[in-house]
């Protein structure tokens, strides 16, 4: 859509193809309780943005969505939507396309689906004994459809800590399997959070300029909810709450699950992690005056680490009757017959531009710059890769 | 500015991962140890050669470690028990860890020392209560590091070496063992 926008703008002719309706992941994909990670008024598209009485909330995925569907509006985007993309490749010079309603010939493709088509879900699940439920988020609407009873929730990243914290809340006592996490507390300095990724410059780091980008753009999301009291759930939060800490589930083996002893060291790497990037805040507060606008630094309690944490629970004893994989996403690139992933099924692309004339990617983690992951990164990546995309058709 | 000189050499580390990076059998390492026994519940191992990179590999010369039970258990106490190998293993391998990333990130270390804890119930061993392991119930390293760097600096250190070790991931998580007679 936001392609749209900007081809749009170039007066390139194009057609938007979605499977479902408009914003269908957000519709049909995600659970009940669902906010974005982002306040309100980081929530801006080409042209549009919030204004609505609390740019400090966060919108629920119906809001979402309909933000994206009246952006579809003033973009004026020609949207076919219901129409199922089959496959895409090479020919003459541009892309042959196959969908559900006919085929497409385009001298350019802009992939816009998205990093999280399909749940990730690891092997050992295949171990896991028949009688305890297993579920992924794409399943997971809320704690009723679990049967009564403990449930391990595997994965610590924003969707394993909101499911473990209104899973505990239901009633149902849960253990949460924690392999390495981002901590974020919900507000610093009085601010949300994300307004200091936002403003420091944290979010403007381009892909080009990161150590590890490979690393950067794998990792997890990081441990926020969106909520009116904008409250911070972290382990300590969780573990407050009563749920259960373990470490990342390793095995399954005659029944029992296996998890890392290791749970002490991706406690302090988180908060180590956490407290350089407050110092990095801090900084800049101070270099740049913002520290006027902005309550007193503050730091926060270390990960308090259970006095034993166990390293095996029995799953055939009864104590565990469902399990969620909170274990992250993956893309579907399963009708795109153009050789352009690397070994692991992720897309060759640099900040976007993919590793085939005329193919494009928007809507990737860490795409051109940190921003990209979130809403408010499309506008400047999609301005960007069009101008590309503009650029290339002009020439040929 | 000082250079920074650790002894370890990190380019040499950064340029082999990027080269196996697309390389995964010349990443695929085999070590090998040869035991015998030598009397009562005493035992002596050799480690010499090893595969990695594709081919046999040899280190420039053989060690040998010798393996006994203290007095206590009524044993002759030649030399360490098994079980200290592994505390052995774990504080090399975790200092080396802290070397090559002060290394990595410009920190000029001066010393590095690790007291290590193993806490073992040994009614496991004895088969007195079967609800109680054979193995540690608990490790405990404590390092005390002198360098040019600011505490968190050196926590940082200490975390990333774990992330990286080897010998810690062995003995944190499971390990599929297979013990036959040949």
């Amino acid at each position: 859509m936001a392609a749209s926008h900007f081809l749009s703008a170039a007066s390139l002719d194009h057609v938007v193809l979605e499977r479902g309706e408009v914003a269908n992941s957000w519709r049909r994909e995600r659970w009940e309780s669902l906010r974005l990670l982002t306040p309100n008024w980081q929530s801006r598209l080409p042209g549009v943005s919030y204004d609505g009485p609390d740019p400090d909330g966060y919108m629920a995925a119906g809001e979402v969505a309909e933000l994206i569907e009246r952006f579809a509006k003033v973009a004026r985007a020609p949207v076919r939507t219901s129409v199922n993309v089959t496959s895409v490749r090479r020919a003459d010079g541009g892309y042959q396309v196959t969908t559900s309603d006919g085929d497409l010939a385009s001298l350019a493709v802009v992939i816009a689906s998205g990093a999280c088509n399909r749940p990730t879900v690891p092997s050992l699940a295949g171990a896991v004994p028949g009688p305890v439920a297993q579920l992924t988020p794409f399943d997971y609407r809320d704690p009723s459809q679990l049967p009564d009873g403990g449930v391990l929730v595997v994965g610590a990243s924003a969707t394993g800590v909101q499911l473990a914290a209104e899973i505990q809340r239901s009633g149902r006592p849960v253990t949460l399997s924690v392999g390495e996490h981002v901590r974020l507390p919900r507000t610093y300095r009085g601010r949300d959070v994300l307004w200091w990724m936002d403003r420091a410059g944290v979010w403007d780091q381009r892909h080009d300029e990161l150590d590890d980008l490979t690393r950067a753009r794998k990792l997890p999301s990081p441990q926020l909810v969106g909520t009116p009291e904008r409250l911070t759930l972290d382990l300590n939060a969780l573990a407050g709450l009563g749920v259960e800490l373990v470490g990342r589930l390793q095995m399954v083996r005659n029944g029992s699950a296996l998890f890392s002893g290791g749970l002490r060291n991706v406690f302090s790497l988180a908060d180590l992690k956490m407290n350089r990037l407050l110092e990095a805040f801090d900084e800049w507060a101070a270099t740049t005056g913002a520290g006027a606008v902005t309550a007193a630094p503050e730091r926060f309690a270390p990960t308090r680490v259970p006095p034993s944490p166990r390293w095996q629970i029995d799953l055939t004893s009864g104590e565990i009757r469902s399990i969620v994989w909170a274990t992250g996403f993956r893309p579907d690139y399963g009708w795109l017959d153009v050789p352009v992933l690397d070994a692991k099924g992720q897309l060759r692309h640099e900040g976007g531009v993919v590793d085939s004339p005329g193919l494009y990617a928007l809507g990737l983690p860490v795409l051109r710059r940190r921003r990209s992951t979130f809403i408010c990164g499309i506008e400047d990546d999609a301005r960007e890769v069009i101008g590309h995309l503009a650029r290339t058709l002009g020439n040929g | 500015m000082t250079t920074v000189d650790n002894g370890v050499n990190v380019e040499a580390l950064l340029g082999a991962r990027e080269v196996l990076k697309g390389a995964p059998e010349a990443a695929a390492f085999t070590w090998r140890a040869s035991s015998k026994w030598a009397h009562g519940v005493q035992s002596q191992v050799k480690i010499q050669n090893y595969f990695g990179l594709g081919e046999e590999q040899s280190h420039k010369s053989e060690s040998v470690f010798d393996a006994d039970h203290p007095e206590i258990f009524a044993a002759t106490d030649n030399a360490i028990t098994p079980i200290e190998y592994l505390l052995v293993g774990l504080a090399s391998c975790l200092t080396a860890g802290v070397a090559s990333v002060a290394q990595n990130r410009g920190i000029q270390l001066r010393s590095v020392e690790a007291n290590l804890e193993g806490a073992h119930d040994i009614r496991g061993i004895l088969g007195a209560d079967s609800d109680v392991r054979n193995g540690f119930n608990d490790i405990k390293v404590t390092f005390s590091i002198d360098a040019d760097a600011s505490k968190e600096e050196i926590e940082a250190l200490v975390a990333q070496s774990q992330k990286r070790s080897a010998v810690f991931d062995a003995l944190t998580n499971p390990t599929n063992v297979t013990v036959e007679v040949a």
